[in-house]
């Protein structure tokens, strides 16, 4: 237990910063790039995911619990985003016969 | 300690790379639940344990489940999975590429991080997050259960069958032929 409480204050707060951009970058950057619906939902898991680890490493470094909170409530957003969009998946697959995140373009023009 | 940290960062962002890189839809499941679990070893390195035990249930034991049981519901696999051009690859890689330069190049350019003013370890125990989540957060935690009950009859509304009429079906349809074919004698 000891050396957990000195390992909030070895590992400086900007390696968590770094990490959680690169995590954010790398689902950014995969949401853009697959094509494939259930993929893109992963990506936004990703990076709700970097999110929650910043706030989670900022508020152990604050001493505030707050901000682990905060996580908590985003991880119930993000399981009723996913029922919700999973649905939507299925009816998409059901209805086009297909995964393809283009097909849903009817409302672009 | 550092050790730990490095160890655990190189396993969640190589795992994410290969969410992103995976063929198969099951392998990218796979892989993001390994970055979960690595998620969840940092955590535990911040002293979050309460964090770190309902990221596991929630997201790994609940969401993952629940996109594997949708990838094989849906029976997707290698060939059904649809790829972008050459050219819209390389701009999403640069698009995240550049966007995690602008960040890093925000972070260089000197944000003030202030030091807590007297440090508990303890923040992340059960305890302190529970007082928290029930003294001042009590009315968005109680907000929640209305949030999960509408995702719940949002998701039973989308996934049953579409059983309204078209608009191009006449009203009363005549009773349809039977579906076998009739086979020439």
């Amino acid at each position: 237990m000891e050396g957990m409480m000195t390992a909030i204050r070895v590992i400086p707060l900007e390696h968590y910063i770094v990490l959680s951009f690169i995590l954010f970058s790398i689902g950014m950057a995969g949401a853009l790039f697959r094509r494939n619906t259930i993929i893109i939902l992963m990506c936004l898991e990703l990076m709700f995911n970097s999110v929650n680890l910043l706030l989670a490493a900022f508020s152990a470094h604050h001493s505030d619990p707050g901000g682990q909170v905060f996580v908590f409530f985003i991880m119930l957003v993000a399981a009723a985003e996913v029922t919700v969009g999973l649905a939507i998946l299925v009816m998409m697959k059901r209805n086009v016969d297909s995964v393809d995140i283009n097909q849903l373009n009817r409302l672009k023009w | 300690m550092h050790y730990l940290f490095y160890f655990f960062a190189t396993i969640s962002v190589l795992s994410a790379l290969l969410v992103v890189a995976a063929r198969n839809p099951v392998n990218s499941v796979i892989s993001l639940i390994v970055c979960f679990l690595s998620i969840a070893g940092h955590y535990i390195l911040l002293n979050a344990q309460f964090l770190a035990v309902v990221h596991i249930i929630v997201y790994t034991g609940a969401i993952m489940v629940l996109f594997l049981f949708v990838i094989m519901l849906l029976n997707l696999n290698k060939r059904t999975e649809p790829s972008k051009t050459l050219l819209t690859r390389i701009a999403a890689v640069a698009a995240g590429a550049l966007f995690l330069f602008t960040l890093l190049g925000a972070l260089r350019q000197g944000v003030q991080i202030s030091a807590a003013k007297e440090f508990d370890g303890g923040t992340g125990l059960v305890k302190s997050v529970g007082q928290s989540l029930f003294g001042d957060f009590l009315l968005p935690f109680e907000m929640s259960s209305v949030l999960f009950l509408s995702a719940i009859i949002g998701a039973v509304m989308l996934g049953r069958k579409d059983r309204t009429p078209r608009e191009d079906a006449p009203a009363h349809p005549e009773p349809a032929e039977p579906r076998t074919k009739k086979i020439p004698a």
